[in-house]
């Protein structure tokens, strides 16, 4: 299972959205590889599911991918939320 | 053997980051294997970023000399990643050692102040830490009294600037819970006290139609080639196809060799980009975690895309109107003097739009075009006055972009200039 966090840039927030999702995980009890990225190499990344701030994951979605939106990019709960359905 | 540690070992500044990355995977107790490939990846970051910075230079230099060419001014693109990437082979130990003292420093005043912020936007942290290198340097300090006085500033900018933005932060996100950690700060505060002043805050962008369509410019990548493309084709129509060919290209078409210079730059930036993510992936959470144990009840101090989710229309027209203010800017500048400061769509997008975002909370539609109008003058002429004092010191042709960096090494230049030291 593995998880690629995306902004922009690849350095701040999705930095900070990476160790979000760990400590998400974390409290849902489950393992995966979580990564962070930028716009550019994630679109040759390959990975089961690809979360970001709502504003840019459009970008993302080509229909093959797994994309989850996030509004608070700070909130545990929304990511928990959004996070478990993808979850095996 | 003191030689050794002090000069190749301590001097080599990839060397130096490894082993505090390798202090923090120590003090978190994580195991050998983590500690090995972290401490490995973070001495590579260093190595990457250098390798980038060589890729990029070419390019800028034959930027310069066509846009010097073609109008006899020097014309100046503003590019954190590069100048810093630039700076390394001179500046990289003082750089290193302000960085993580700077860390130090900001635990300690979120300990002892009431500005309880610790700042996590670990490239910022790396990229005013070079600017304290240089312009301290600069200055007339060296040794042990420059890395103090510059670790003591980088902590005082870690938890002023984020302080300074709060009351805003906690109107856009509706919370309390986090800060703002981006050293465009001052161009923010300016956005949303234009909006102040002239807006409406009851009028908020989010209730107009806004085409999303210049999304795509947020992939840094897509933004940089596509600025540098335009810029580089205009730059080489003015300088002349005779120039090009027979100076720089070696015979090549000029608009092809163009081309390819300006996605060189591009690729410059990506590859630093990628030795910066290197660089802070194992430093930032250990920074964190020292940070917690040491000091309850702190908020972190974010990068500024953080707030773009709550206003993704004040987004787009504080890019174009910060976008707007730098093409303005541009023909203005050399009116008085000063270089040509090329405005890009990075720094416009990423300083524009958030400078949209707080101008927005405070004044509305009128908030987020002004406001944002505002930084977009502010990261032009700033850089410009930057550039005037830091002098020739070998980086010519770029300089640090956002407004604090800026603001911050003029402060510093012009007061170590009225102490007599420079």
């Amino acid at each position: 299972m593995k998880i690629m966090v995306v902004c922009g840039n690849g350095l701040g927030s999705s930095f900070i959205m990476e160790l979000n999702v760990k400590k998400a995980l974390k409290e849902l009890g489950k393992t995966a590889e979580v990564g962070h990225t930028d716009l550019t190499s994630a679109k040759s990344e390959q990975a089961d599911i690809f979360i970001g701030a709502a504003d840019i994951m459009s970008q993302l979605d080509d229909g093959n991918r797994t994309i989850v939106n996030l509004e608070n990019m700070m909130s545990i709960p929304e990511i928990k939320s959004k996070l478990e359905p993808h979850l095996v | 053997m003191l030689q050794l540690i002090m000069n190749d070992i301590l001097g080599t500044p990839a060397i130096l980051i490894g082993l505090f990355a390798l202090i923090g995977l120590l003090l978190q107790r994580k195991n050998s294997a983590d500690v090995v490939s972290g401490t490995l990846k973070t001495v590579m970051g260093f190595v990457i970023i250098g390798a980038g910075a060589a890729v990029l230079i070419g390019s800028l230099d034959i930027f310069g000399k066509m846009f010097d060419h073609a109008f006899n001014v020097q014309g100046v693109i503003p590019n954190n990643e590069a100048i810093v990437a630039a700076a390394q082979s001179e500046y990289g130990t003082t750089t290193a050692l302000i960085m993580v003292f700077g860390m130090l420093f900001n635990i300690l005043l979120a300990r002892i102040t009431p500005f309880k912020y610790i700042f996590l936007t670990g490239h910022h942290t790396l990229f005013m830490a070079c600017l304290l290198a240089v312009t301290l340097s600069v200055g007339g300090l060296a040794g042990a009294p420059l890395i103090l006085v510059g670790s003591i500033i980088l902590g005082l900018c870690m938890v002023l600037f984020p302080a300074l933005l709060q009351p805003y932060v906690r109107q856009i996100t509706g919370s309390d819970d986090f800060a703002v950690g981006h050293f465009g700060s001052i161009g923010y505060f300016v956005s949303a006290n234009v909006g102040k002043w002239f807006g409406n805050k009851e009028k908020t962008t989010e209730d107009i139609k806004v085409p999303q369509s210049l999304g795509f410019l947020r992939d840094t990548s897509v933004a940089v080639s596509l600025t540098m493309t335009l810029f580089f084709i205009v730059v080489a129509l003015f300088a002349g196809q005779e120039y090009v060919e027979t100076t720089l290209s070696n015979g090549s078409n000029f608009l092809v060799f163009s081309f390819i210079q300006a996605i060189t730059f591009a690729a410059g930036v990506y590859i630093i980009l990628a030795g910066v993510r290197m660089l802070i992936a194992e430093i930032v959470p250990a920074f964190q975690g020292i940070a917690d144990k040491l000091v309850p009840n702190t908020k972190p101090a974010l990068d500024v895309p953080i707030v773009f989710p709550f206003a993704p229309n004040a987004v787009i027209i504080g890019f174009l109107f910060s976008f707007f203010a730098g093409l303005l800017a541009m023909f203005l500048l050399p009116v008085l003097g000063l270089s040509v400061i090329v405005p890009g769509l990075v720094p416009h997008f990423f300083t524009g739009a958030a400078a949209g975002v707080f101008g927005n909370i405070t004044g509305g539609r009128r908030g987020a075009m002004l406001g944002a109008f505002a930084n977009g003058l502010i990261i032009s002429f700033i850089p410009a006055i930057l550039l005037v004092l830091l002098g020739d010191i070998g980086f010519s042709g770029t300089t640090f972009g956002d407004s604090d960096f800026g603001v911050v090494g003029i402060l510093i230049l012009s007061i170590m200039k009225f102490l007599g030291f420079a």
